[in-house]
């Protein structure tokens, strides 16, 4: 702060325009070099790997022997690709999986809480251990909670449930990409929890107040005043929850090995199998791209059709 | 009266619903640590016991002795601390060029970061593992370092914060003949202490958690980290599940040490990453 307290110096104020304009090329320098490490670092790793990648997905390499341009056959070739829409398949699977349920529950649990209530601050500190362990680490906890014999889960389930509980969560092979979905939902839940907790904090005590003089019951309370104004929120779970889905790839690898049943290889996880697997780099990045191309479709998608039914009444 | 009791009851929901999910959250993680600390035998009693039988401290030293455990963990908190120290340099510097200065194209520049947000990480993933290996980098610590070192994301994010820092103490500067570097890291950087803090925590617990970058570019032991070493340790003791979850144990202590060091900061992180963004 000592900048501050120092005497201005006595420069001349007269140099007019000359001034102004050195003053202003001394500053667009001064702006360059203080961008230059992240604008170089972006040239290289962004736009200069999104050029790669597109003259890569024209190619047929294998990273070790020459390349061979092939122009779009890669993209076309997905079309004959059988893995390439059973990929697609899972990866909607997994959004039905994990979005409703966490959407839900998070709104449940955020309803209950939205009271004052002591000690939020240590639950709120057990709820996020869950999102603030690595993918990796949990993936093989859950391995082990899913184990058919001894895993906690059937051994819980088989308590609530009549009969002797032996489902073979990893081993059925469509079971596999459902079970990698709870533990998602597991993982994450203290995510949505805090942004419905929030967005219910942004909601005016006088909505409810006039709700109520009308003689609203709690139910139409919710319905008409809580829910569509928790409608941001709720969109903003669901854009992110597509994008996360087309991610997914740790808990796959960990919790089934490097070849899983195609019905549990999610869109990410075909992308790793092809280029780093077999080695078919031309094949990964057009796959990559499609990717692209369709988190762009779907997030426009849902921006025009479901932004319509979200209320920003308050943002 | 009758409102009385409604507030009892949906207090009593409340705390019902707290602790439900706070049980959720936890047993699959203290299952983790009992089955760490449990004799084989006792691993596959049925029904499962939470309190293990005999506490076989032996199943963590012995992953020290087989595994280079010490280096997967100096490996994982020196690569992070290096990705977070630069972020938050590089990051900040772009994020204050583009808060504060006047100069020809920054709009243009600061949208076409922007953009880069929306291309999912896959589709230059290829190129810079290809650039990592024609430059000879493979299994070395400059590619787990360097193309992490600067993150559109962190300069928006920054760059959000810094435009709402007041400005008199920088025109005062300006005014005394101050540098702008000497802005920057007497002004700023002072100002937007907590800001940085929880960018970094933030980040920091990303670069923790990092599995498909590192599985990638590392092949042997010694340059691998904590998630990569757990793959590694999933292969080697396959359905030993004492040890793989006295593993998971070490790889995660560290990280909820600093979590709960800088909760607050971390949280802050969250709220920034969500709604208003």
């Amino acid at each position: 702060m000592s900048v501050v307290s120092s005497p201005p110096p006595a420069r001349a104020q007269s140099r007019g325009r000359g001034r102004g304009r050195s003053q202003r090329s001394r500053e667009t320098l001064a702006a360059w070099l203080f961008l230059a490490p992240s604008t170089l670092h972006f040239v290289v790793f962004t736009v200069g790997a999104l050029i790669a990648s597109l003259v890569i997905s024209t190619w047929q390499w294998d990273l070790v022997t020459e390349h061979q341009f092939i122009g779009v056959d890669n993209y076309t070739a997905l079309v004959n690709d059988p893995q390439f829409f059973t990929s697609l398949g899972v990866t909607g699977i997994y959004c039905l999986i994990t979005i409703p349920s966490g959407i839900v529950l998070g709104m449940l649990i955020a309803l209950a809480l939205n009271q004052k209530l002591r000690g939020m601050a240590t639950f709120r500190f057990v709820y996020f251990i869950p999102y603030v362990a690595p993918v990796a680490a949990v993936a093989l906890l859950w391995r082990w909670m899913y184990n058919t014999q001894y895993g906690i889960l059937n051994w819980f389930l088989s308590g609530i449930l009549p009969g002797d509980v032996n489902i073979d969560w990893l081993g059925d092979p469509r079971l596999a990409i459902v079970a990698a979905g709870i533990m998602d939902v597991w993982k994450n839940l203290g995510w949505s929890v805090t942004l419905f907790t929030a967005g219910l904090l942004a909601i005016p005590a006088h909505y409810y107040e006039a709700a109520e003089l009308d003689g609203a019951s709690a139910w139409q309370r919710f319905r008409y005043v809580t829910f569509p104004l928790l409608t941001p929120t709720t969109f903003f779970l669901v854009v992110m929850g597509v994008i996360g889905s087309f991610q997914v790839f740790d808990s796959i690898y960990l919790m089934l090995g490097d070849t899983p049943s195609s019905h549990a290889t999610t869109y990410n996880f075909y992308i790793w199998q092809q280029g780093f697997r077999y080695n078919n780099m031309g094949y990964a990045a057009a796959l990559s791209w499609v990717l692209f191309a369709i988190i762009g479709i779907v997030t426009f998608l849902q921006f025009k059709f479901l932004n319509k039914r979200v209320n920003y009444e308050l943002g | 009266m009758s409102s009385a009791n409604a507030s009892l009851a949906r207090r009593v929901v409340g705390y019902a619903a707290l602790i439900a999910l706070a049980v959720v959250a936890a047993a699959p993680l203290l299952w983790m640590l009992s089955t760490s600390l449990k004799s084989n035998s006792n691993v596959f009693s049925y029904p499962p016991q939470w309190i293990p039988h005999d506490w076989k401290f032996s199943n963590y030293t012995s992953l020290w002795d087989d595994l280079p455990m010490n280096r997967w963990l100096l490996n994982t908190a020196f690569i992070s601390t290096a990705v977070v120290l630069g972020q938050l340099l590089f990051c900040s510097m772009a994020a204050y060029a583009f808060a504060r200065m006047t100069f020809r194209g920054r709009d243009l520049l600061f949208y076409v970061f922007l953009a880069s947000l929306m291309v999912p990480y896959q589709v230059t993933l290829i190129p810079a593992f290809v650039l990592i290996s024609k430059l000879g980098w493979i299994d070395t610590y400059k590619a787990l370092i360097i193309p992490q070192l600067s993150t559109p994301f962190g300069i928006f994010m920054l760059r959000q914060f810094f435009m709402t820092l007041p400005k008199e103490l920088e025109e005062a500067a300006r005014l005394d003949g101050a540098s702008y570097w000497r802005i920057y890291r007497t002004i700023i950087i002072p100002l937007a202490k907590p800001s940085l803090l929880a960018f970094g925590v933030f980040s920091f617990i990303g670069m923790w958690g990092d599995f498909l970058w590192p599985l990638i570019v590392t092949n042997t032991p010694d340059k691998m980290t904590l998630t990569v070493g757990l793959n590694y340790l999933s292969n080697s003791y396959n359905t030993d599940w004492a040890r793989l979850m006295a593993g998971d144990v070490i790889s995660l202590a560290p990280l909820m040490l600093i979590y709960a060091i800088a909760q607050r900061y971390f949280i802050q992180g969250i709220a920034m990453t969500g709604l208003k963004g």
